[in-house]
């Protein structure tokens, strides 16, 4: 009887949740996935009637090649990376802030409005410092409105915290039309910042790069030694736990959408006073929405969204130069890292799943 | 097919596997057409498993499956349904937001419109056909437990299934619902349809069935004739060797009182009483047992003591001593946090092991440290003790895992409830809650639960236990505290009782066994 | 002041026109038990591919030496349009519903991708053309305002009720059809749900991943028509650089507003399209015309906020949105 199990039509694959993966061979599926996205990418420059080896090290040349694309590369990786680690204090709690734009751009705003304003008042350092505080303050709060109504009503935070981020924009487009318009200009615009307020800049670029890798370390300590970053991952896991084990739930979600927000307002400020000199409905640029990628794609290890952010600055950055080079649209930077985003998403079931064709054997290791 | 044939189902040398785990080995399965066959095995034996096959839920490794005599594939649920297959689960499968008709009627081929008329008229046409009562554009939201079980019932018998499986179908209710619903399924078995029921139930399975499958461990063990067994060879059959099912109970001198609860009345989620002037006192040095249907308060009692869930009225008082000092505390309306904070031991082990009491994804030792990461000073976590304790529970519970840093979740579920168990009893409570401890563990895994709450007795602990078998319940408790709709009904002393009074305390609340309450409330407050 | 109101009345329709096409899209897709929040993209990807079919085609006959015919220029951008938002949709389904994928993640890589392929797509057939792409006064003609006879004369309501260009027709029809598919059809009754419990709609016997791929891919599809009314009409048959920039995630909203309900979707369309275009009409001193721009997002947010105090079963969002289902989980 056993000889005929093939009378059993079975469906022509199926797929089974495989034990854990030797990290080893995860990464393999990962590096292949990858070099996939590129093929893919490479497919569509064939299209286009370039060769896609030139395209892509013009690319790496673009980002890299020299001093200033270096500096510019890293200038588009500090605002990525300090989003990413802001955004996966939320999603390790698996509060889904996609408003990190809006906390951009309300962090822009509130530096920009001592920025913009006292300048003359203060000194550089108190002035950098208020800034600061102020980015940090009002990222923070924008974080924290979603996290109350979700800790109080069990409000939608994806819907809320996407909302969030027209608003901002919408304000802040009213700033440019209305009250910070700039004096004498002809189409909406918001003055510079006065050179002697922006930011000191380290070996070419503002130092925000060097807060950045502190904020990798510190990030880090926080999710996996301490009792806040505990709490937060029993908070993602399961909010019946977290309250069995006399976490307030509510209070853990306000804290951590506050430092998640704070730290996308800190980010709005870094690009105000140390890269764009002015607030424009640019300042967050898809930031807020990128970094959600780069957080999850390192699965929200600080040290991997290091990692995956210069990538993806490289990509930007390397866009511009196939443009002026190949005459290729920069906008094909956002169309590679989709296809690239779509592979390293992908490939992800390969890892959890394995498939099975009819009529071929389990085998367990 | 459509000819009859001797036999409804058959299922030969059927293996399902998922990952590592063999859930069914080389089964086989006979239904005659027109019985009632009862599938036996414990909790984890495999038996959903194998039904899911059959309803098209599983797809199965290897085997054969005959319906009505023809060889089958059954890919899907319509596939099942095609061959006249209805599975009743034990979780209700139903559409919260949909009517009871629209839920009856989801899935099936038909015109392209619904006419909700129609089909109103033809469900209801069918529940009078067989006495349930219903209303077919009630929301499945607003129903009650059994309602849904209607609504589940009708809903297979509405596709004109003549091969009908019921999973579990009794835990949800008293022994009096059960009695109705056994009524049901002999009609319809005199109506020709062959039925399948899944329980563990062993007097469940000789009132009701004319044969008895077997499983254990995922593995055939045989089919009897139910007229020609007992409970003896049943369990013995189910379990793989001879067992007492007597459950140990210690004698204890009752100690001093822990716990005193008075007219504690809480809500539910639709604003209905869910706990109604609730009081009963708890004594170290005892086990209290607290039966009744599922749904009758227990998970909001025990919520509400420990601080989870909030109450509208009466007080919860706390007798102890904290370093040797008497403490009395009311420690209604204290969040968990606040509760350890006075120096309350009181462990509680939750109905929801892995949504509640654990956490799934985490590994031992962060899971160990759950209750107690707040009580080092300072900003950083420690795991070096619970790291040293997870070794200990792993030693002294026998926890089956590949190590500390294996998440829980993994675990099977007597483990599990072992890490859970440890945990909580490792803080050395003084009142100790346990909701469903037994729920889905295997035989040998219960009986080392009910062994680690005798121990606890011994120490002097305050057990409250919330069970579900009276059988156990009897056995175990030393006063048994019973509760319909909210109320208490009575507390009563298991030796005093027998098993159907318990059962009609639990669907009344007067009773003549309910003279403990009335002293109960009377107890004294000092606080 | 009459006519300035039925002027804002027509501004509204036809700004609130690729609103609707964009909810109706997303709600077909949520009702599945998809959060695609990839519809930004889906509609940029449509809005291209909708410019380039009507062009190509224009581009093919006149070098053939024939005149182009505006209906059949339309139709191509209306079946391309389609196919491309469909495409978007169907890498969102293969990745969530296949692969399993975060839904949230994958919707934003949608956008950023279809974001990308919109404004790459649309420079360089720019490139190519020389400068610009821009369809022909033939297409833009089938584009333009439809001339009914008898209806489109009757006087005040003519002009505000029948002389639109065809796509609103076809975005009002498009409602009352998933209106009605949701109420009425059996099919619309096992998609609802396969959103709200797709484990029962499972054991029911309905197809969870043959539902999920079509609700998916075919509101796709709509969410690109409501980008190509935004190359056709809004930008008249020019490809402009981000031209649908924020229209997506404003059809987002309205999802929310409309509380997933095609037919409150057709009002609650109009009066975000006249929230956007209001400034031109009406100028209320001391109230600086971007706070228009703010209203639709906070009135979102005001009724989300309700939604969820009220803990409302049915006015909510698809119970399983935002989670994968996958039958042998263990």
């Amino acid at each position: 009887m056993s000889s005929h199990g093939t009378q059993t039509k079975e469906p022509l694959i199926r797929m089974v949740k495989r034990d854990t993966m030797p990290q080893r061979k995860a990464w393999g599926i990962r590096a292949i996935a990858f070099i996939l996205s590129l093929v893919t990418g490479g497919i569509v420059i064939l299209m286009l009637g370039h060769n896609p080896f030139y395209v892509y090290i013009s690319m790496v040349k673009g980002a890299w090649g020299s001093s200033t694309v270096i500096h510019e590369t890293i200038k588009l990786a500090v605002p990525l990376l300090i989003t990413a680690i802001g955004i996966s204090f939320a999603f390790k709690m698996k509060f889904w802030n996609i408003g990190g734009e809006g906390q951009i751009l309300v962090g822009a705003v509130a530096a920009g409005a001592f920025g913009l304003f006292t300048a003359h008042i203060f000194p550089k350092l108190p002035l950098v410092l208020l800034m600061m505080l102020a980015s940090i303050v009002a990222g923070g709060i924008y974080g924290l409105l979603p996290a109350v109504c979700k800790a109080k009503w069990g409000t939608n935070e994806t819907l809320f915290t996407l909302m969030l981020n027209y608003i901002a924009l919408a304000f802040i487009k009213y700033l440019m039309n209305g009250p910070w318009k700039a004096k004498g200009s002809s189409y909406p615009k918001i003055d510079m910042l006065v050179p002697g307020a922006r930011l000191t800049k380290v070996l070419g670029v503002h130092w925000g790069w060097i807060l950045a890798l502190i904020l990798v370390v510190l990030a880090y300590i926080y999710f996996n030694k301490t009792k806040q970053g505990y709490e937060i991952a029993v908070v993602g896991e399961s909010n019946n736990t977290a309250r069995y084990a006399g976490i307030n739930v509510g209070r853990v979600f306000r804290r951590t959408m506050f430092l998640s927000g704070a730290l996308c307002g800190l980010v709005g400020m870094l690009q105000f006073a140390g890269a764009d000199y002015t607030i424009t409905e640019g300042t967050a640029g898809g930031v807020g929405f990128t970094a959600i990628t780069v957080a999850w794609l390192a699965k929200m290890n600080p040290f991997g969204m290091l990692v995956v952010s210069v990538f993806i600055a490289m990509l930007e950055r390397g866009a511009n130069a196939i443009q002026t080079q190949f005459k290729i649209p920069a906008s094909a930077s956002d169309l590679l890292i989709g296809i690239i985003l779509f592979f390293m998403l992908g490939c992800e079931f390969f890892i959890t799943y394995k498939l099975i064709r009819r009529g071929k054997e389990e085998h367990h290791a | 097919m459509g000819g009859t044939s001797e036999y409804a189902v058959k299922m030969h040398h059927v293996t399902k596997t998922f990952g590592k785990v063999v859930a069914n080995k080389d089964v086989n399965l006979e239904l005659k057409t027109g019985e009632i066959l009862a599938l036996l095995g414990e909790n984890g034996s495999g038996k959903t498993t194998l039904m899911n096959m059959l309803s098209g839920i599983y797809f199965p490794d290897h085997g054969e499956i005959f319906v009505k005599g023809q060889e089958v594939t059954i890919r899907s649920p319509k596939d099942s349904f095609a061959l006249g297959i209805g599975m009743i689960h034990q979780h209700f499968k139903l559409v919260d937001v949909l009517t009871a008709a629209e839920n009856i009627v989801l899935g099936l081929d038909g015109k392209a419109t619904v006419n909700r008329k129609e089909i109103n008229r033809k469900v209801a046409e069918l529940a009078k056909r067989y006495g349930f009562e219903m209303d077919p554009a009630k929301k499945v939201y607003n129903m009650s437990v059994s309602e849904k079980q209607t609504v589940e019932i009708l809903k297979v018998l509405y596709k004109g299934a003549d091969i009908l499986i019921l999973d579990e179908p009794t835990a949800v209710l008293t022994p009096q619902e059960t009695d109705k619903l056994f009524a049901v399924l002999r009609n319809m078995k005199k109506d020709g349809k062959s039925i399948i029921i899944i329980t563990h139930k062993l007097n469940e399975v000789l009132a009701i069935s004319d044969r008895v499958a077997i499983l254990r461990k995922g593995e055939y063990i045989g089919v009897v004739n139910t007229a020609e067994t007992d409970q003896a060879q049943l369990t013995e059959m189910m379990v793989g060797r001879p067992v007492s099912l007597e459950i140990e109970r210690p004698k204890v001198e009752r100690g001093e009182k822990r716990l005193q609860v008075i007219d504690l009345t809480c809500l539910n989620g639709d604003g209905v009483k869910a706990l109604d002037n609730v009081s009963f006192d708890a004594y170290g040095g005892e086990i209290l047992g607290v039966a009744g249907i599922a749904g009758s308060g227990q998970k909001e009692l025990c919520e509400v003591i420990a601080g989870l869930y909030p109450s509208i009225g009466g007080s919860v008082l706390y007798l102890g001593e904290h370093n040797g000092i008497p403490v009395q505390e009311r420690i209604l309306g204290l969040k968990p946090d606040e509760i350890v904070k006075k120096g309350i031991s009181m462990a509680f082990v939750p109905e929801d092991r892995l949504g509640m009491g654990l956490v799934a994804g985490m590994d031992m030792t962060d899971n160990v440290m759950l209750r107690s990461y707040k009580s080092k000073k300072g900003i950083f976590v420690d795991r070096k003790a619970p790291k040293e304790l997870a070794e200990k529970l792993i030693d002294e519970l026998e926890i089956v895992t590949p190590g500390v840093d294996t998440p829980v979740g993994r675990l099977s579920g007597g483990n599990v409830q072992k890490v859970l168990l440890g945990r909580e009893i490792a803080c050395q409570p003084s009142v100790l809650i346990v909701a469903y401890p037994v729920r889905g563990l295997d035989i040998n895994s219960s009986y080392r639960i009910y062994d680690l709450l005798n121990e606890q007795k011994k120490r002097g602990v305050a057990v409250i236990f919330i069970g579900e078998d009276l059988d156990v319940l009897m056995q175990l408790s030393d006063r048994i505290m019973v509760m319909c709709g909210g109320k208490v009904s009575g507390i009563v002393d298991p030796h005093e009782v027998t098993k159907e009074d318990i059962g009609l305390m639990m669907i009344h609340t007067e009773h003549p066994f309910a003279k403990d309450k009335k002293e109960d409330e009377k107890g004294e407050v000092t606080a | 002041m009459l006519s300035t109101l039925n002027g804002l009345f027509i501004a509204a329709v036809l700004a609130g026109t690729p609103l609707l096409l964009g909810a109706l899209g997303e709600i077909l897709t949520e009702k599945a038990g998809n959060l695609n929040l990839g519809v930004e993209g889906m509609m940029f990807m449509g809005a291209i591919t909708g410019l380039a079919g009507s062009y190509y085609y224009e581009q093919a006959v006149i070098a053939g030496g024939g005149s182009p015919n505006g209906i059949l220029s339309a139709a191509i951008a209306l079946v391309t349009s389609f196919i491309a938002g469909a495409g978007g949709a169907l890498i969102y389904s293969f990745l969530t519903i296949t692969l399993r994928a975060n839904q949230n993640v994958t919707g934003l890589t949608l956008t950023i991708f279809g974001t990308g392929f919109g404004n790459f797509f649309g420079e360089y057939i720019g490139q190519q053309a020389g400068g610009y792409v821009a369809v022909t006064d033939v297409t833009k003609k089938a584009f333009s305002g439809l001339n009914i006879p008898v209806l489109s004369d009757i006087p005040v309501l003519g002009p505000l009720l029948f002389r639109y260009n065809w796509l609103v027709y076809f975005a009002i029809i498009a409602a009352i059809i998933m209106a009605w598919f949701f109420s009425k059809s059996r099919v619309g009754l096992n998609l609802r749900a396969v959103g709200e419990d797709p484990a029962t709609a499972d054991a029911a016997g309905i197809n969870i991943t043959l539902y999920k791929y079509l609700a998916t891919v075919i509101g796709g599809g709509i969410c690109g028509i409501g980008g190509m009314y935004m190359s056709m009409v809004t930008t008249s048959g020019v490809w402009v650089h981000d031209c649908v920039s924020g229209y997506g995630w404003l059809a987002v909203a309205l999802v929310i507003f409309a509380t997933w309900s095609p037919a409150r979707g057709m009002i609650v369309a109009l009066i975000f399209g006249g929230l956007t275009i209001m400034r031109m009409y009406i100028n209320i001193p001391g109230l600086p015309a971007q706070i228009y721009d703010m209203v639709p997002y906070v009135a979102t947010i005001i009724v989300l906020v309700v939604t969820s105090m009220r803990q409302s079963k049915e006015h909510a969002q698809p119970k399983s949105c935002g989670l994968n289902y996958f039958r042998e989980e263990r």
